[in-house]
């Protein structure tokens, strides 16, 4: 491939600011003393810490350099997708940055946080209607956060009611969180398969559902990237004998603007402010992780709430008999909910649609174009990711690990590999919506030469990546014995 | 990864539709995962075991395997009381790679009913199921 997106250049190696450190070594002036030095009684301290000693150019070029050896979505195409963390636009941080809102504090009084709670309680009304539910908590510091506020509150609504129930219903299709946050409230997992479709049949769920089962918890688009069409008939079913329905929102970026989660009988349902709504995650910062429900749940929802009064001031409520309690310090993530909230500003109701019109097609125009080359397990429409495999390849002894390991080379994040779990030697892409065709192309090309590559040059495939600053890494080593201390 | 023709699969032991096998061994039975599933996996980093004394009944859950691709269950073959564990794979999970019918065997159970090992498949008829 000709002037090909990834090429070497000159990084550095860099040591642990431990062995920078030299003795004297400072990067601040304190200012002098100029009131009598007053020691804390001996009892109180234990030493100074020992923290590395560095100059202000020490401390730039560490940073500098270890930021050099990454791989970003501000630096390239990252096909993880929403399912992961999408393209965060820079306006979001801007807001974020407005010294209102960066500076405002938690245990500030009301009537000088009014600002701050008019902008959480206006994401939480916005958030209603993008999913079509009756009311949200932003508490939630992530998914799996929120879905195990989420299962709380189903556990709640089941103990109101005056008899708990033992089940949950998950799919082979979940994400793999679910049964993890059911079991938390005491609920064990009946796992059912999805169809040969790769979706649920409304006939799988009806033969485990019964009265000693509190819900089914399901992902809409699921992780195949399929959506659910029989969500309806299955909500029904649970419905008809008194379960809840929990939906994992996590893939909500195929939907917006298009399907309310709410109008297809989804009681519960979480969403992750870092996939869909474009905040930062991981190194960039922490999620959120809001729960929507209908309005026979509302009650449950954790406190404190965000009230709207009517001379039109806001107040947090802490009162609520029924609640599921504080899911977290204070409010959660405000920073966060910033972020979500100046992107649903900026792209408004059409913008929102458009994301999800734009992330189905992108990956719908990835699917069409690789799937003569990359086995396609589920051959129908896609939602916002299509799932391959390296069946085709399996014959020059090359699997998904080392296709994925080879998509550095050419400028390339790996996408999501032997997940979802279904699918054997899974290769799963997610491309969203701010990838341009051009871009887009490039990925496909790259794909295809590596396809190429399996066939003609598999030792090419074995040892990548070649130009990334460390090689193939010995996964199994650094798993078998971890070295957890420097 | 190995083709089912290549595969290492003795005789004298019976095998479970998810690639588990069973050993009589006098009165007790030896369970451990089979040279495919140990394949397909490729290599194990982790075996979560269960406690001695734990019973299980034919089909259920009694651990999970872990290789650097997925985490999978391993289901007990046969009904009874696990009496022994390998606790060699706690620092050496790779045994399950290296020897899967020796070494890397996984517990040793004292079986409620011997006959449940009618149920499962021999040789031949494994390999039938495996190629489908």
């Amino acid at each position: 491939m000709e002037n090909k997106l990834g090429i070497s250049g000159l990084v550095f190696n860099e040591p642990f600011l431990w062995e920078k450190s030299k003795h004297g070594r400072c990067g601040i002036s304190i200012p002098e003393q100029d009131v009598e030095q007053c020691l804390l009684p001996s009892d109180l301290t234990d030493g100074a810490p020992e923290l590395p000693q560095l100059t202000e150019v020490d401390v730039v070029r560490h940073f500098t350099r270890l930021s050099q050896w990454n791989f970003g979505v501000d630096s390239g195409m990252y096909p993880l997708g929403s399912c992961t963390m999408k393209y965060n636009p820079k306006t979001n941080e801007v807001q974020a940055s407005l010294p209102g809102l960066a500076y405002s504090h938690p245990l500030a009084d009301e009537d000088v946080s009014q600002g701050t709670l008019k902008i959480m309680y206006d994401l939480e009304k916005y958030l209603c209607e993008i999913t079509g539910m009756d009311a949200v908590t932003l508490q939630p510091a992530a998914g799996a956060h929120g879905e195990l506020a989420g299962m709380l509150v189903i556990h709640a609504f089941h103990a109101q009611k005056g008899k708990q129930r033992s089940k949950i219903i998950i799919p082979d299709t979940a994400h793999g969180t679910n049964p993890a946050s059911a079991t938390l409230c005491g609920y064990k997992s009946i796992n059912i398969k999805s169809n040969e479709n790769g979706i649920l049949a409304p006939e799988t769920v009806a033969k485990v559902m019964d009265e000693d089962t509190a819900g089914i918890m399901l992902t809409n688009p699921n992780t195949l990237g399929l959506f659910e069409e029989n969500i309806k008939a299955i909500s029904d079913i649970v419905h008809s004998k008194g379960g809840l329905v929990y939906g994992d929102g996590a893939n909500m970026n195929a939907i917006m603007g298009i399907v309310k989660p709410g109008h297809i009988g989804i009681d519960v349902l979480h969403l992750n402010l870092h996939k869909t709504f474009a905040t930062p995650h991981g190194g960039g910062g922490p999620g959120a992780g809001p729960v929507a429900v209908i309005k026979e749940l509302e009650l449950f929802l954790p406190c404190p709430k965000i009230k709207k009064k009517d001379n039109n001031t806001y107040s947090l409520i802490d009162n609520s008999p029924n609640s599921i309690g504080r899911m977290i310090t204070f409010y959660g993530h405000f920073n966060v909910m910033v972020k979500a909230y100046s992107y649903i500003l900026t792209m408004g109701a059409k913008g929102l649609k458009k994301v999800s019109q734009l992330a189905v097609l992108n990956a719908n125009y990835i699917k069409e174009s690789l799937k003569h080359i990359f086995y396609l397990p589920y051959d129908i429409p896609c939602m916002h990711e299509c799932v391959f495999t390296d069946k085709n390849q399996e014959k020059y002894n090359i699997t998904t690990l080392d296709m994925a390991k080879r998509l550095m080379d050419y400028g390339f994040h790996p996408p999501t590999i032997y997940f979802p779990l279904v699918v054997h030697g899974a290769l799963m892409i997610e491309p969203t919506e701010t990838e341009s065709k051009e871009t887009i192309d490039e990925f496909i090309k790259a794909l295809k030469e590596i396809a190429g590559e399996a066939q003609n040059n598999p030792e090419i495939l074995y040892s990548a990546p070649h130009i990334s600053k460390v090689s193939r890494l010995d996964e199994v080593t650094a798993a078998r014995k971890p070295c957890l201390r420097g | 990864m190995k083709e089912i023709n290549d595969l290492n699969l003795p005789e004298n032991i019976k095998y479970t539709e998810q690639h588990e096998w069973a050993k009589k061994d006098g009165e007790i039975i030896i369970v451990g995962i089979n040279d495919y599933a140990q394949d397909q996996l490729g290599d194990i980093v982790f075996v979560e075991l269960p406690d001695i004394e734990d019973s299980f009944t034919q089909g259920e859950e009694f651990g999970t395997v872990e290789s650097v691709k997925a985490v999978s269950e391993i289901y007990i073959p046969v009904s009874g009381e696990i009496i022994e564990i390998n606790s060699e794979l706690e620092e050496d999970p790779e045994l399950v790679n290296t020897s899967p019918y020796d070494k890397g065997w996984i517990v040793k159970i004292k079986p409620s009913n011997l006959s449940e090992l009618d149920n499962l498949f021999s040789k031949s008829e494994y390999l039938n199921m495996l190629k489908g």
